[in-house]
Formats: structure tokens, C-alpha cells, sequence
């Protein structure tokens, strides 16, 4: 029974469904803070044509395949079998004593580059072989910001997540988080004591998750238009600064360490010794800087492929970096001239912990990839392609550049005195203040306030 | 022949009968689901939305008060932050009405009056084209276009002028472009409307053109074009990825955004939706006064 349509009423109608359509682009296309062409990992392992890189690096660890020594291991083609995960997964009121065989699938909320199944860079991908190894399938959603990734992750029914100090107290205070049996994960073994037993990754004497790695934020600048090499982060604070209007920001609440940060060497009379911890006055402080700065920025970003388009196209040309853009930039073609580095006051940084969903529903297979990302060829690889210190020692001896740990400082302790890693900020300073300090609250209006 | 009543002509039949005799349930049939969608998904988000403004987050303890109180609507009047964002915002959604009406009117005039229909037909075709290809994808175009070393630079570096770079004026052109064919639409269908014979016969009465167009044409089709600028308007004040996209200052959508997703605060980011909802109210009542209804 289908009735010729007249044009005139077909018009109509296509320019209702355009408009319509039009309307609803507009108003359900995702948040820009989620890079999309990142975000669907995927699902289904796809070998990469070719990967020396990680190959290479990966070669030597054939025998110690990530699934743990303890408990009923997995054979590589096993199926997923979710009815026996109740008997040995974690249960809501403690830990597992030993794993069970995985569930076929696991979920991952990372920072970008943590978990790379070649669809980046063909040549890096760690994850397609953890899939081959242990039959989980890996899907994995990055994020920008700290702020982001707690709010994700609270509404996602994510297994693991790589928290920075800044979301892992609010995680474990939210009970979104479980802890960690670290007996469960070998490696854990070798992780770089300074990184074990941190307030951001141990609670009350109880492990919250496995260290991955720690870096600086960096200042970068191109070297094509910044010629006089700025040694300070007061270069990107300073009102008379040349680049006005080409600077870039990290938008986040947390940047508001960064002026602080330039506080303690420009005032040392404010007496701010932890950026992460200010009273109300060393606060304002360090709130009128970011204001001072605002006028010279450029554009501030989270999202890290909107800094790369911007130093790509002079809109920034200095500014607050991770290492991974500054090797991204460089790998263009043809190459960016950029050049990032941690100016002699200090940075703020980031110590990060691979945690495990309170409600995981894939319990052993994020076991068997939180010991997989710290195992030894894992660790080099992440550790070149994000640009910082593994927190496996045993990394060292297989990334592809010898000088690796040396250059990102993985062993030298008094390196990481002036790398403030990021925390989330609390009324209660921590010290012999009391609570006097501002809190995370507070810090979120005022980056509001200072982006104006 | 038992087995006609069961075949499934006549079982229409006997259904199309049922329904006749009882009109309200027809009536029910036909309305329940749109109404549904309507007042349910659509006006109970909303109320669900006004609800929670009134409740408390706290990001430090990640906590919700749902205790009822005002905090956040006197955060929002007590801050000079919010005030300027919701004027900017405003004053922007305003300025892009404006020049997406002045650009529309011309074309939407031409091609309801004087093109021939085979032209009129391409350039709806040429309106409509552009709303074929996703939003995002039409601003990130824009970023490179607009960004130091883009071709609009690179055009007018001849002339000595440099582009306006990312920022407020760079969001001005963006909202102009993404939201004119919304504005030339409605204007279209409006002077087309008007009878050819009320232009004749201010031309019988001796109205020179410029006043015809004055006092006939222009009065006549103004409806239309506030009719446009609702969705000028409306699509302005609460857009927030070309704002993220193309300048650094806040405008009411990236903040709202900004407290849904990064600092989790749904409460406070409800409170601030409130704003745009009541801007609007205004807006339609005023629309409403101008006799844009009548003309959609």
C-alpha cells in the first residue's frame, strides 16, 4: 500500500528530517575533552602488518607470559567462563587469594598512550599480544584530565583505571576502587621502591593498585619561533611576555599547582613548599598568577591532539607539556621544532597507580593486565612512547634507546625532589598546619574564575 | 467460509470499526506514543533537571546533599564570573541573530521572489547541503581555517591584514556560518507566502519599490524572521563545542559542560542550564508578541 509522494511534501519532509538531523549533531556529538578518533578501541585484536618496535622490545618476554604464577592459569585459547569468576574473584569485602581464569574481556579507562593496541602508531602495540596471551579482550577510553577520568569512571562500568594522585585518594574515598592483592601480580616485585607504599597508591596500610610510572610536566616552546631558550616557568606567567597570545595552559583546576609552583621561586616569602597544599593566602597567590596569565594564552587544552594541532599551526608556540606531544610533534611530517624541558625550580607531575573497580566485572583479566602493563617489556614500551620513568626497574635494560631510565631519571631519587606529582588538594594541608588549606572545592571555582 | 473472519482483511476490518466507535481511544492510540516521548522523556527530564538544581555536590568529599537549598542559584548571582559568562553568551547569541539575519534575508529574498524555480530549487539544494555534513566536523574545519597558519591568513597576508585568530570575533564568524541556513529557511517560506497581488497593488498605488519593500514586504515577512532567529538564538546560548574549539573564554554551554563531565558536579551544571531555559522563556514570549508562531 505505499502512496506515490508528491515532491512538494517530499521537499517538505527532507527539510524537516535535515533540520532535525541538524539539531540533534549539534547537541549529542561528544564532549570535546574525548579525542573520538581514539576513543573506540579496538575490540577485536587486529595483528599490526608490522611491529618492530614493539616487537623487539617484547621479544625476550615469550616465556614470562603475563598470566600470574599462582592460581588456575589460563591456556591462550581459553573461552571466557564468567560462572566461575564468583568463587575467585574479589569479593566486596576483601581482596582475591588467587586468581581464576579470565573472564574473555576487560575495560580500561587510561590516560592516552598507557594502552596502545596499534591504532596510534602501528608500530606500538602492547596490547594485541596480551590479548593472544590470556583471551581478554581489551577495550580501553582515554581521558584529558584528572577530573575527567574520576567522573567516567564513576559512571562506567570500567575495570581498571591509570589514576594520578589527583583522582586515586577520591577514588579509594568514594569506594570505587578495591584494593590490590599485590601478591597476585609478580611484577609488582620489581617496581621502584620509591614508588611503593605512597600515599597515593596506599591507604591505611592497604595497597590500592600497582605503580605504573611518573614523569614532569614540561615547558615546551618552538624553537622556530622562541629562539632565546626560556629556563623558567615564570616565561609563561610573565605579563610582558613576547608570545602574549600564543601561550598555552593545561585546563584543569590542577594548573593552578603550576603557578604555584612558579610561587615558590619568584616569592619565597609566601613560604609555599608543597604546591599542592596553600592556605588562603599562598591560594590567592597563586590564583592572581593564573589570572595574570590568562590574558596571553592562546587557547588552553586537556585534550592532548588539540595542543598538537595548536603548536602544529603556531596558535601556541609555549607552554605546559607532556612528553608524548613533544614526541609526537616530532614525529610529524615534516618534523615540528619543539623542545620540552623541566626548568630547574621544578614541575608539577604525576605518579601513576593502575587500579581495580570495586564492581569490576572481569576481576582476573585486570589482574592479568595490571601485571602485564608492569611487566618488564611492557614497561620500556610505554615508558619511549609516553615519554617517562617506568616503575619497573628491569624496563630499563630492554627500551630500545639504552640511555632511556637515565635520561627520564627511573633510578636517580633526588631527581624527583622538585617533581611535584599531582594530588588532589584537601582542607587538611597534611602538615603541621592543620586544616587551613584549600580545598579541592575551592580550587574548581577558581579555575572557573580565572578562565573568566 | 469459517475461515474468512480470521484472514487478515477482515481482520483490519473488524479493528478499523472497533476504533471508529470509539474515537477517544483513537485518539489515544495516535497521540500516546509522541505524548509520551513528549512529556515524559522530554518535560520530565526537564523537571528532574529543576529538581536537582536545588541539591549540593561536593567534589572534595564526592557527596551529594540533596537537603533543598539555593547555594547554587546564589553562587551563580553572587558571582562576577557567571554574570559576565551569561552576558557574553547572551550578547553573542544576539549578535549572531542579528547577522545571520541581515546575510539570510538577501538570499532567502531571492530565491522566494526573483530566481526561476530551477534556480530556486538549486540553491535550496546549496542551503540545505552544508547541514548534510556533521556539526563537529564544520568547526574543526573552521579551527584550521581560522588557525595562524590557515588560508585565511594566507589570503590576506597580501593586503597587510591578519585574521582574527582564535577567540570571540573567530566564534562570531563560526556561529554565523554553522546557523545561517536555519535563518534563511523560515524567511524563505515567509515571502513566499506573500501574494503577489498585495506587491501589485502597492505598485498600483503608487509604492516605488524601496517603499513597497519597506511598508508591504518587510513588515510582512518579520515574522518569518523572528521565527529564524529562535533557532539562532536558541542554538547559540546553548552551544558549547565550537566554544571549546574555537576561543579560550567560557561561554554558558562549556561551562555547563565543564561541571557535568571534568568536575562531576551535575547539581551545580543543572542550576547553570536553568539560566538558558529562562533566557528563553523570555525570548519565545517576546517572539510570541511578534507573531512568530504564526508564521512557522
Amino acid at each position: 500500500m505505499i502512496r506515490g509522494i508528491n515532491s512538494k511534501r517530499g521537499w517538505a519532509l527532507l527539510s524537516a528530517v535535515v533540520l532535525v538531523a541538524g539539531g540533534c549533531g549539534a547537541s549529542s556529538t561528544p564532549a570535546p575533552g574525548t579525542p573520538s578518533p581514539s576513543l573506540p578501541a579496538a575490540a577485536t585484536p587486529s595483528p599490526a602488518p608490522g611491529t618492530p618496535q614493539a616487537a623487539a622490545t617484547q621479544a625476550p618476554t615469550i616465556a614470562a607470559t603475563p598470566v600470574p604464577t599462582e592460581g588456575s592459569t589460563v591456556p591462550p585459547s581459553s573461552e571466557p567462563s564468567p560462572t566461575e569468576v564468583a568463587s575467585s574473584g574479589p569479593q566486596a569485602s576483601g581482596m582475591p587469594t588467587q586468581l581464576g581464569p579470565g573472564e574473555g574481556a576487560v575495560k580500561i579507562l587510561a590516560w592516552p598512550g598507557y594502552v596502545e593496541d596499534g591504532s596510534t602508531d602501528p608500530t606500538v602495540d602492547w596490547v594485541t599480544k596480551f590479548q593472544e596471551d590470556t583471551g581478554c579482550t581489551v577495550t580501553f577510553d582515554v581521558f584529558g584530565t584528572s577530573d575527567e577520568a574520576f567522573n567516567l569512571f564513576k559512571a562506567g562500568d570500567y575495570d581498571l583505571i591509570s589514576a594520578s594522585g589527583d583522582a586515586s585518594g577520591r577514588l579509594v574515598d568514594g569506594g570505587y576502587v578495591a584494593p590490590v592483592n599485590v601478591d597476585l601480580v609478580p611484577n609488582y616485585a620489581d617496581v621502584v621502591g620509591a614508588l611503593k607504599d605512597q600515599p597515593y597508591n596506599t591507604f591505611g596500610g592497604v595497597h590500592y593498585g600497582i605503580p605504573h610510572g611518573r614523569g614532569a610536566n614540561l615547558l615546551m616552546w618552538r624553537t622556530d619561533v622562541v629562539t632565546t631558550p626560556p629556563p623558567h616557568w615564570s616565561a609563561v606567567f610573565d605579563p610582558a611576555s613576547p608570545y602574549a597570545g600564543k601561550v598555552t595552559g593545561y585546563d584543569a583546576p590542577i594548573y593552578i599547582a603550576d603557578a604555584a609552583v612558579v610561587l615558590m621561586q619568584t616569592k619565597p616569602d609566601l613560604g609555599i613548599t608543597n604546591p599542592y597544599e596553600l592556605d588562603a593566602n599562598q591560594f590567592a597567590a597563586a590564583v592572581d598568577l593564573a589570572k595574570q596569565q590568562r590574558p596571553l594564552i592562546s587557547e588552553y587544552w586537556s585534550d592532548y591532539t588539540k595542543e598538537i594541532s595548536s603548536f602544529e599551526n603556531q596558535d601556541s608556540v609555549i607552554g605546559t607539556t607532556w612528553q608524548i606531544i613533544t614526541n609526537l610533534l616530532k614525529a610529524e611530517k615534516p618534523p615540528v621544532p619543539v623542545k620540552a624541558i623541566k626548568p630547574e625550580e621544578g614541575s608539577t607531575g604525576w605518579s601513576d597507580t593502575w587500579m581495580l573497580s570495586s564492581k569490576s566485572a572481569h576481576p582476573n583479566c585486570a589482574y592479568m593486565y595490571m601485571n602485564y602493563e608492569v611487566s618488564p617489556p611492557v614497561q620500556a614500551a610505554v615508558a619511549e612512547w609516553f615519554g617517562e620513568a617506568p616503575a619497573n626497574l628491569k624496563a630499563c635494560d630492554l627500551t630500545t634507546d639504552p640511555n632511556h631510565c637515565k635520561i627520564f631519571h627511573a633510578q636517580e631519587d633526588g631527581y624527583w625532589n622538585n617533581v611535584y606529582y599531582w594530588r588532589t588538594p584537601t582542607v587538611d594541608c597534611g602538615d603541621g598546619r592543620g586544616s587551613v588549606c584549600t580545598g579541592f572545592d575551592d580550587w574548581l571555582n577558581a579555575w572557573t574564575d580565572i578562565k573568566g | 467460509m469459517t475461515t474468512l473472519a480470521t484472514t487478515p482483511a477482515s481482520r483490519r476490518r473488524r479493528a478499523a470499526s472497533f476504533l471508529y466507535r470509539r474515537p477517544r481511544l483513537q485518539l489515544a492510540l495516535l497521540l500516546g506514543a509522541p505524548l509520551f516521548w513528549l512529556v515524559v522523556a522530554y518535560l520530565g527530564s526537564l523537571a528532574v533537571l529543576l529538581v536537582s538544581a536545588f541539591w549540593t555536590y561536593s567534589a572534595a568529599t564526592d557527596t551529594i546533599n540533596t537537603k533543598p537549598s539555593l547555594d547554587n542559584f546564589v553562587e551563580i548571582i553572587q558571582s562576577a564570573t557567571y554574570r559576565t559568562i551569561t552576558l557574553r553568551t547572551v550578547g553573542m547569541a544576539v549578535l549572531v541573530t542579528l547577522t545571520t539575519a541581515v546575510l539570510a534575508f538577501p538570499i532567502a529574498y531571492y530565491m522566494a521572489r526573483v530566481a526561476s524555480r530551477r534556480v530556486r530549487n538549486m540553491l535550496v539544494v546549496a542551503v540545505l547541503l552544508p547541514l548534510w555534513a556533521s556539526y563537529v566536523v564544520k568547526v574543526y574545519a573552521w579551527r584550521i581555517i581560522l588557525s595562524d597558519q590557515g588560508i585565511l591568513n594566507w589570503a590576506l597576508r597580501p593586503f597587510g591584514i591578519q585574521g582574527p585568530g582564535y577567540g570571540d570575533v573567530a566564534l562570531w564568524i563560526v556561529f554565523t556560518y554553522l546557523w545561517l541556513p536555519y535563518m534563511i529557511l523560515p524567511i524563505f517560506a515567509g515571502l513566499e507566502r506573500i501574494p503577489q497581488s498585495v506587491i501589485e497593488a502597492s505598485g498600483d498605488l503608487g509604492g516605488r519599490s524601496a517603499q513597497t519593500f519597506r511598508r508591504v514586504i518587510l513588515p510582512l515577512a518579520f515574522p518569518a524572521v523572528v521565527a529564524g532567529s529562535i533557532f539562532t538564538f536558541s542554538l547559540t546560548l546553548g552551544d558549547y563545542i565550537a566554544p571549546s574549539l574555537i576561543t579560550s573564554t567560557q561561554f554558558l554551554g562549556n561551562v555547563i559542560a565543564g561541571k557535568l563531565g571534568p568536575a562531576g558536579d551535575v547539581q551545580f551544571a543543572a542550576a547553570l542550564g536553568t539560566i538558558p531555559v529562562v533566557v528563553m522563556l523570555v525570548y519565545l514570549a517576546a517572539a510570541r508578541r511578534l507573531g512568530a508562531f504564526e508564521a512557522l
